[in-house]
């Protein structure tokens, strides 16, 4: 019993190249380098059955470059951890098979639109410090709530976010412009239509959108939608309402007058 | 202060607070907005970013007796479940504190805005898993571990919390009377050291799956907490326990053992062999499908061993009787990762799956009100990293819970501890220094004949404990098994990596590995002393549920040689108001 015990496949004690081998190689162009510079060096890999390029680049850092930097969790497209430029398009590695490019050259860079730290890994810090300035969720009702199925449906939506960034990495005012001080981005107008929409909360966050977050500079080009790997509509379900709420809330006179009388007042709007 | 030892003195930043929460999981994150409630200066360091800790990966929901959809459920109910699936060797009082306070913990999440699907009442929804008498897991679709980080990942960026991201722990510092003084990290990114001057400790670091091949882990998960904490004099409890997930996925080779959620059988998901029978019948006839995970898993590996297994060596597993929308709805990540990386169409056609290494539910050992260290003072422990809660086998949905309550705990338990405390935290330069060089050395010292790569050492390992420590073990394999981890053991000072501090994923493998070579020393030498089938611990060559085995668990303890020392410690018996449970129980079949 005790050696040969392992009888499947499954569990057999070899990796991935001897089990799914395809006796082809693939190559790899992927980018070395620091935030001083760098350049693309080529790898050739063992190609195995529905190899990912998540699982190219961790064959060439286990056997022909330990030091290569690259951040990866789950690998299974949960976790938003392994974002890159795949051919110059932010793609999560984990989610990519390398079968799709052939015939064709692959080209493996970090994020843009972030300062690179080494090889595949942007400092992405930015964002995070982004969010912690987002009003968080308010309320002064006690859980647990009485909520409807239809009241929180379009709230799954937003939640799926899985923080990859990808939305940042390709949105124009952030990798042209260079607006990281005046503009949250996609990821985060994102956390911001839940909470606006959320049924139980109270805060009120359409003044920073507009001042701080900068809702105003997107030109609703969509891209931050094409690249989403969870398939949420950045634009047309979290940038579009928000900032019809934004524009309802200071650009109707009616209502720009009413604010000048009364002030701001929270309530009313939510379920809208 | 400037030691000079082998001639080099490194410089390295301190950061000061009360206390070090080590790890950004749901235990982490929750035990250090507890801290800042209180008041306290907290630190929280993380090897990843934040929100990418494997709870994230958490899919089925989290377990908890709230009653919304069936009435009759009741914290007595979901602590008999616990412990029953437990096989008795979890600790009663950290099981009876958890299945009263886990229906708090998921209003709680509630309340800063975490997101459930609804009952037609519009409370939250709960749906059946394995093990559990009624339907109780909360959840939303197959994305609860999701829902569940951001929310604590978002609450905890409304405190005053400072959270370290990439930066690993490597060593814990005590002061001359034995208590926790401090922790030395680094970074990833320029592989510059921090010491934290702390007076408290919160590990949660999470579980050990990355010792085995196949396993639904991520990189993080080699243990480091468990070891730092067993480094420092920390008992260990239950370390044979290694749960192997039922349903990991099998092809292609490079998915091998991801997550295929409990979920999907919760949903109505039926197992079938090659020959299109519903084996379950044979192995649970009341249960079937939820069965507990280490009777599922034994039977799917059972299956595939006796030939009835698919072409990749798995079991199926079909849901498309769910029909299409439903799918979508209740499974919409599943599906997503089967199509994507397996091209299957799951409301179409089975999964291929097979055991995947997926949780420990062994740990360290703690005292269950405030998750303090049995011996270490100032280290506490909360999340997969503590043992106790699980014993012999962990139910689906209760590591989710046992984030919340016993996160919470220790966070407060750490906040007692500092307010009663008044002593100094820190420790000298010259231990500082003598820790940065053990850290520095594979990267640092000169190469030579014999030098190994971290890579290919822990693959030789993971290969090791996938043959000999499987969920099926004898003690001959076992032995062989022990004989090869000594042997990578004695080989890790010819660990040798190329290339410079900065983000060197190779230097930190090197760390890892020494780890990963403890545990499974531990894991294989308890699993030795228990000599029979109990849970995850399956002893081929011995009978089942030993009465002998069934009053201890194993303990853990490094001995002054620096040995592993096990220690039989007996269960001290229930009280008589948890006791009457089973008998209450027994009355009513």
């Amino acid at each position: 019993m005790s050696d040969g015990n392992v009888t499947s496949r499954a569990h057999a004690p070899v990796g991935e190249e001897e089990l799914g081998g395809t006796g082809r190689t693939a190559k790899l162009k992927i980018f070395r380098g620091d935030a001083s510079g760098g350049e693309e060096v080529e790898y050739e890999i063992p190609l195995v059955e529905g190899m990912v390029i998540l699982d190219a680049v961790l064959y060439i850092q286990a056997h022909q470059a330990n030091d290569l930097a690259v951040r990866w969790n789950c690998k299974a497209a949960h976790c938003g951890s392994c974002s890159a430029e795949i051919n110059g398009i932010p793609r999560l590695m984990c989610k990519t098979r390398v079968e799709e490019f052939e015939g064709r050259e692959i080209h493996v860079g970090p994020m843009r639109a972030f300062p690179v730290i080494k090889d595949l890994v942007s400092d992405v810090s930015w964002n995070y410090e982004v969010s912690s300035k987002i009003t968080p969720f308010t309320t002064s009702q006690r859980a647990p709530f009485t909520m409807y199925e239809e009241d929180v449906e379009r709230l799954y939506e937003p939640k799926k976010c899985i923080e990859c960034f990808m939305c940042q990495d390709v949105c124009h005012v952030l990798r042209t412009h260079h607006k990281h001080a005046e503009f949250a981005g996609p990821r985060f107008f994102v956390r911001n239509q839940w909470l606006e929409m959320h049924p139980m909360d109270e805060a009120d966050r359409l003044g920073d959108l507009k001042e701080k977050n900068g809702l105003g500079y997107c030109n609703i080009t969509k891209c931050c939608t094409e690249v989403c790997p969870v398939g949420i509509k950045i634009t047309d379900n979290s940038i579009i309402p928000l900032k019809e709420r934004v524009a309802d809330e200071y650009y109707d006179p009616a209502r720009w007058l009413m604010r000048k009388i009364q002030g701001r007042r929270n309530g009313g709007r939510n379920g809208s | 202060m400037a030691v000079e030892t082998n001639g080099r003195r490194e410089d390295y930043e301190v950061r000061e607070h009360d206390v070090l929460v080590i790890g950004a999981g749901g235990a982490g994150l929750r035990a250090a907005i507890a801290a800042a409630q209180r008041g306290l200066s907290v630190g929280v360091v993380t090897k990843s970013l934040l929100g990418k800790a494997h709870t994230v990966m958490a899919e089925g929901g989290i377990a908890a007796a709230l009653g919304n959809v069936d009435p009759d459920d009741s914290w007595e109910q979901h602590f008999i479940d616990t412990m029953k699936s437990g096989k008795f060797l979890n600790n009663w009082r950290k099981v009876e504190i958890y299945a009263k306070e886990a229906p708090a913990g998921v209003i709680e999440l509630e309340q800063w805005g975490a997101l459930f699907n609804r009952t037609p009442e519009g409370k939250i929804s709960q749906r059946p898993f394995g093990g559990h008498t009624y339907r109780r897991l909360a959840h939303v679709g197959d994305r609860t571990g999701l829902e569940m980080i951001r929310t604590l990942q978002e609450k905890l960026l409304a405190t005053d919390a400072r959270v370290y991201m990439e930066t690993t722990v490597t060593k814990l510092f005590k002061d001359e009377r034995g208590r926790i003084s401090g922790a030395l990290a680094y970074t990833r990114e320029s592989g510059r050291f921090v010491f934290f001057k702390v007076k408290a400790i919160i590990m949660a670091t999470g579980g050990w799956g990355r010792i085995y091949k196949v396993t639904s882990n991520s990189w993080e998960g080699t243990g480091d907490g468990v070891i730092l904490a067993y480094d420092a004099g920390a008992e260990l409890v239950d370390m044979e326990m290694v749960q192997f997930h039922p349903t990991g996925m099998v092809w292609p080779p490079g998915v091998r053992g991801i997550l295929v959620t409990e979920g999907v059988r919760g949903e109505g998901g039926i197992l079938r062999n090659s020959r299109g029978e519903r084996f379950m019948e044979r192995y649970d006839p009341e249960r079937k499908e939820l069965s507990t995970r280490d009777v599922v898993a034994r039977a799917n590996y059972t299956e595939v061993q006796e030939g009835r297994g698919s072409p990749h060596g798995g079991v199926y597993l079909d849901i498309t009787h769910l029909g299409r929308e439903k799918i979508l709805k209740k499974l919409p990540t599943m599906y997503e990762q089967f199509l994507k990386l397996a091209d299957v169409d799951i409301t179409r056609e089975p999964m291929e799956v097979f055991p995947t290494v997926h949780y420990n539910m062994g740990g360290i050992k703690v005292e269950p009100e405030s998750c303090a260290s049995t011996t270490v003072p100032g280290l506490f422990a909360a999340g997969e990293v503590a043992g106790g809660l699980h014993g012999a086998n962990r139910l689906g949905g209760n590591s989710l819970g046992d984030l919340l309550v016993f996160g919470r705990r220790a966070g407060e338990g750490a906040a007692e501890y500092i307010e009663q405390s008044v002593h100094a935290a820190g420790a000298p330069d010259e231990e500082i220094q003598e820790e940065i060089r053990r850290v520095l050395e594979p990267l640092e010292r000169p190469a030579r004949e014999g030098d190994e790569s971290p890579y290919l050492l822990q693959e030789e390992l993971q290969e090791a404990m996938m043959e000999h420590a499987n969920l099926m073990r004898d003690e001959d394999s076992l032995l062989k098994g022990l004989e090869k981890v000594l042997s990578i053991k004695r080989r890790l000072p010819n660990v040798k990596v190329g290339g410079t501090r900065m983000f060197n994923p190779g230097w930190h493998t090197a760390q890892d590995i020494r780890y990963l070579t403890q545990i499974s020393e531990i894991i294989i030498r308890c699993a030795l002393e228990r000599k029979e089938k109990r849970g995850a611990q399956w002893r081929l060559d011995c009978d089942e549920l030993v009465e002998e085995y069934g009053k201890i668990n194993f303990v853990v303890k490094k001995t002054e040689q620096g040995e592993v020392g096990i220690e039989r410690r007996e269960i001290p018996p229930m009280p008589e108001h948890l006791a009457a449970l089973f008998r209450e129980e027994k009355a009513k079949v």
